[in-house]
């Protein structure tokens, strides 16, 4: 800590200082700058004020006083992330149809959910969105740095929105039902890419596929708040 | 049935309790009837209730309460580190310890290996039974 800075002039009592008004002229040292100024106190020059600009009444005044709502510069960040949860990480996902899945977590997207990859080929999990408060980060780390997952974000994973087409009734159901069974090929191929490199890495570690192939359960007698991960 | 593990001064214990529980102390004093005066290498001399200490079978020579160098070269001297290590006992907490600090990636490697081992020893057993069968 920087010393406490000393006070030429430390309070007595409420109200009354040690030293008196001329005093303190001459401790302040104002004798010597007025003498190097030349007889004058030095002033800065005054700035020159915009001259006022004529305000004009409102043609218009409303009724009634409308309150203004207050202003909101709130900007959302994605989720903190766990110290656990890292990119390359080993999750097991608790929810959903993958619950007991050991997946490889590739980044967070700007939403906060977790990309996150099974591979697809490894245990049927495929690119997928997982939020982070579902999942268990395990100390088990995969070398991702040759994966390049740039191109994926939010609006990938989002539900496409069919332009709306006007047909009768009977034939609704029949189109309907062919569009949307098939996953796109782009997709697919996405999904072979990300997943080529990630099995080379996976390969390099024993026992680490079968690992991922395997789902999570808990066994009787393990106590889950003792088991470390 | 005679008691083979004294309270005595040298005789090392366990904490099984408290905030030093797992610690190998040595007793360097008797307090009381309740109380004795613990030491060991990393903690500060302090006292404790007999109730907080496992007896176990090894014992150093001392003199009562050493100083800190004394004690730590005894306990180098008749090696009680080594010997706790060795002893069933021993050998037990730290397979616990072990055991307790599996990622769960080694609790699955630990899985394959049982069941590997048990197919070998399977196939053993099988073997000698055709053996004696025939």
């Amino acid at each position: 800590m920087a010393p406490k800075q000393k006070t030429r002039n430390p309070e007595l009592i409420p109200g009354v200082r040690k030293v008196s008004r001329s005093q303190m002229y001459h401790k302040r040292g104002l004798w010597a700058i007025k003498a190097k100024n030349g007889g004058k106190f030095p002033v800065h020059a005054k700035q020159e004020t915009l001259a006022a600009v004529e305000e004009k009444p409102p043609k218009f005044y409303p009724a009634d006083d409308i309150k203004k709502p207050l202003s909101n510069k709130r900007t959302a960040k994605p989720t903190k992330l766990r110290a656990s949860v890292t990119p390359g990480t080993v999750l097991i996902i608790l929810t959903g149809r993958f619950k007991g899945k050991r997946v490889v977590f590739l980044k967070q997207l700007t939403s906060g959910l977790l990309l996150v990859t099974g591979p697809y080929k490894v245990n049927g999990v495929p690119l997928r969105r997982v939020n982070q408060t579902y999942v268990i980060g395990t100390s088990t780390k995969v070398d991702i740095s040759g994966v390049d997952v740039s191109k994926f974000d939010d609006k990938y994973f989002g539900k496409k929105v069919e332009k709306k087409k006007k047909k009768g009734e009977t034939e609704f159901f029949e189109a309907d039902k062919q569009e949307k069974n098939t996953l796109p090929a782009e997709k697919k191929d996405d999904q072979k890419a990300v997943d080529a490199l990630l099995l080379k890495a996976l390969e390099a570690v024993p026992d680490l596929k079968a690992y991922l192939g395997a789902r999570f359960s808990l066994k009787a007698g393990t106590k889950p708040h003792e088991l470390v991960f | 049935m005679p008691f083979k593990r004294f309270v005595e001064i040298g005789r090392v214990a366990l904490v099984n309790y408290g905030e030093d529980y797992g610690k190998l102390v040595v007793i360097v004093d008797v307090i009381d009837q309740n109380r004795a005066l613990v030491d060991s290498p990393d903690m500060v001399r302090s006292q404790m209730n007999f109730k907080r200490l496992s007896l176990t079978d090894i014992k150093i020579d001392i003199k009562r309460v050493p100083k800190k160098k004394v004690l730590v070269a005894a306990m180098e001297a008749a090696d009680v580190k080594g010997k706790w290590e060795k002893s069933s006992w021993g050998r037990k907490l730290i397979v616990q310890k072990r055991r307790a600090s599996l990622n769960d990636f080694d609790r699955f490697k630990l899985m394959i290996a049982k069941i590997k081992k048990a197919g070998v020893v399977r196939q053993e057993l099988a073997k000698l039974k055709k053996e004696t069968a025939s």
